[in-house]
């Protein structure tokens, strides 16, 4: 077993620094790496780029980023939950790229799993595809769409151990297993990190190769976003 | 005419037995509550769900399983979780079946435009263009005109494209209109719409061929 393990957050980031590119898991506020994010506050590194489907809320997840001002660029499919978001987006402080939710998944599987590009037809003959190298295939047009770069990835997880082995929860685990292993260093955080040993090789999600270092994360606020119920009858 | 809940019973029954299907945001959320239920069907959400039930009880809310509208949901027998790689494979390689999504503008040669109005804080496209590029079976669902009257079934697009020559067929509160290569085809009216109040509210080419039904919901 090659130990993973790291004590906390803080451990968990070092090498991180200014103007460095961040894949970051999660959709919407589901499944977010909430402390590694809290640490990027609390350290106060800037001008990051943040591959990441969402952008947060106001006060909280990247929102909490964006209210310091440490986001320089954001590769997102969706975003706007946020009114200082679209203020700084507005000002022509944060540079904002959008793209497809589709090819943002490919572009991090294609980093993890070694293919410097993807043909995907999403986008073809929007303004998505414009700059971009087109083909055909079988009479269908396709865009070509590179690998990303990143410095790190940070993920959340539900279950891990020390050798880096991930379990995802539910909808939780969206973005976050094609982020690992698709930065120089994979961050995955969880809600907990059991004993090497205790998880069933059979229910693996994301192999330890993929994670560099890993820790469990304290106070997971878990935020839902839209709350919606059904009422007994 | 139709309200926003008529056009969903009408798409609904365009959901056929063993169907796996993607519902957008808006009209196309409400598809699901009107599907027969005597046939087998299971709703993916692309955010990483197969198998989508209705929202929870109160109190039963779980922060880990929501819907691509990040609204909280339940799941039914026989459902299964996935990362959002795998969830655009079942769409991009064509393995549901049908996808209904709202739209600003359809134009007559299939092309839609839903994601970015100029001038407006834009959002962004979210799965729309993964969908529209992929489907195979695409339905649009929205009102037959804008709030200003203006016809929302074009020539061309004006708005920035999603997804070019990709809609099928489109249920508005008028009417069940098929994209052809010669343009829009009239297949259905709503209940007490005229031809030519349809006609009237499209811009795009519109095919009339001999005696249009009324839709039966």
């Amino acid at each position: 077993m090659i130990n993973k393990q790291v004590p906390n957050a803080k451990k968990a980031l070092k090498g991180l620094t200014d103007g460095m590119t961040l894949m970051l898991g999660g959709f919407g506020l589901c499944g977010i790496p909430e402390n590694a994010i809290a640490e990027m506050v609390a350290m106060d590194v800037k001008k990051i780029t943040c591959i990441s489907n969402n952008a947060g809320v106001d006060n909280f997840g990247l929102g909490l980023l964006l209210q310091k001002h440490q986001i320089r660029k954001m590769v997102s499919s969706y975003v706007g939950e946020n009114d200082e978001f679209e203020r700084q987006m507005l000002s022509g402080e944060l540079e904002v790229e959008l793209i497809p939710q589709g090819t943002l998944a490919e572009r991090c599987r294609a980093a993890q799993a070694g293919f410097p590009a993807i043909y995907t037809p999403a986008g073809y003959g929007t303004e998505v595809a414009e700059g971009k190298e087109t083909r055909e295939f079988d009479g269908k047009m396709y865009i070509l769409e590179t690998a990303f770069k990143a410095d790190f990835s940070f993920v959340k997880a539900w279950k891990g151990d020390a050798a880096g082995n991930l379990i995802f929860k539910a909808t939780a685990r969206n973005f976050n297993p094609n982020m690992c292993g698709a930065a120089t260093i994979t961050v995955a955080e969880v809600e907990e990190l059991v004993p090497v040993g205790s998880l069933d090789p059979n229910q693996i999600h994301i192999p330890g190769i993929f994670v560099q270092r890993i820790f469990e994360g304290k106070g997971y606020e878990k935020r839902i976003e839209k709350r919606t119920v059904r009422q007994k009858i | 005419m139709l309200d926003k809940i008529g056009i969903a019973k009408r798409i609904a029954k365009e959901v056929k037995n063993g169907y796996y299907v993607n519902l957008g945001i808006g009209i196309p959320t409400l598809v699901a509550n009107y599907v027969c239920k005597d046939i087998e069907v299971e709703f993916q959400s692309e955010n990483g769900v197969l198998g989508m039930g209705p929202f929870p009880f109160e109190g039963e809310e779980d922060a880990d399983l929501i819907n691509a509208g990040k609204q909280t949901i339940t799941t039914l027998e026989g459902a299964s979780f996935f990362d959002s790689a795998t969830s655009f494979s079942m769409i991009r390689g064509k393995h549901v079946q049908l996808t209904i999504l709202g739209a600003m503008e359809v134009s007559h040669n299939g092309d839609i435009a839903n994601w970015k109005i100029p001038g407006y804080m834009v959002k962004g496209m979210g799965g729309a263009m993964d969908l529209v590029a992929s489907a195979e079976n695409i339905i649009v669902a929205m009102m037959h005109t804008n709030k200003k009257g203006e016809s929302k079934l074009l020539k061309s697009c004006s708005l920035p494209l999603t997804g070019v020559g990709c809609v099928k067929r489109v249920v508005t509160n008028l009417a069940v209109l098929e994209v052809s290569i010669d343009g829009f085809k009239l297949l259905e009216r709503a209940p007490g719409v005229t031809v030519e109040t349809i006609q009237n509210a499209t811009e795009g080419h519109l095919i009339v061929d001999g005696e249009v039904p009324e839709m039966d919901i």
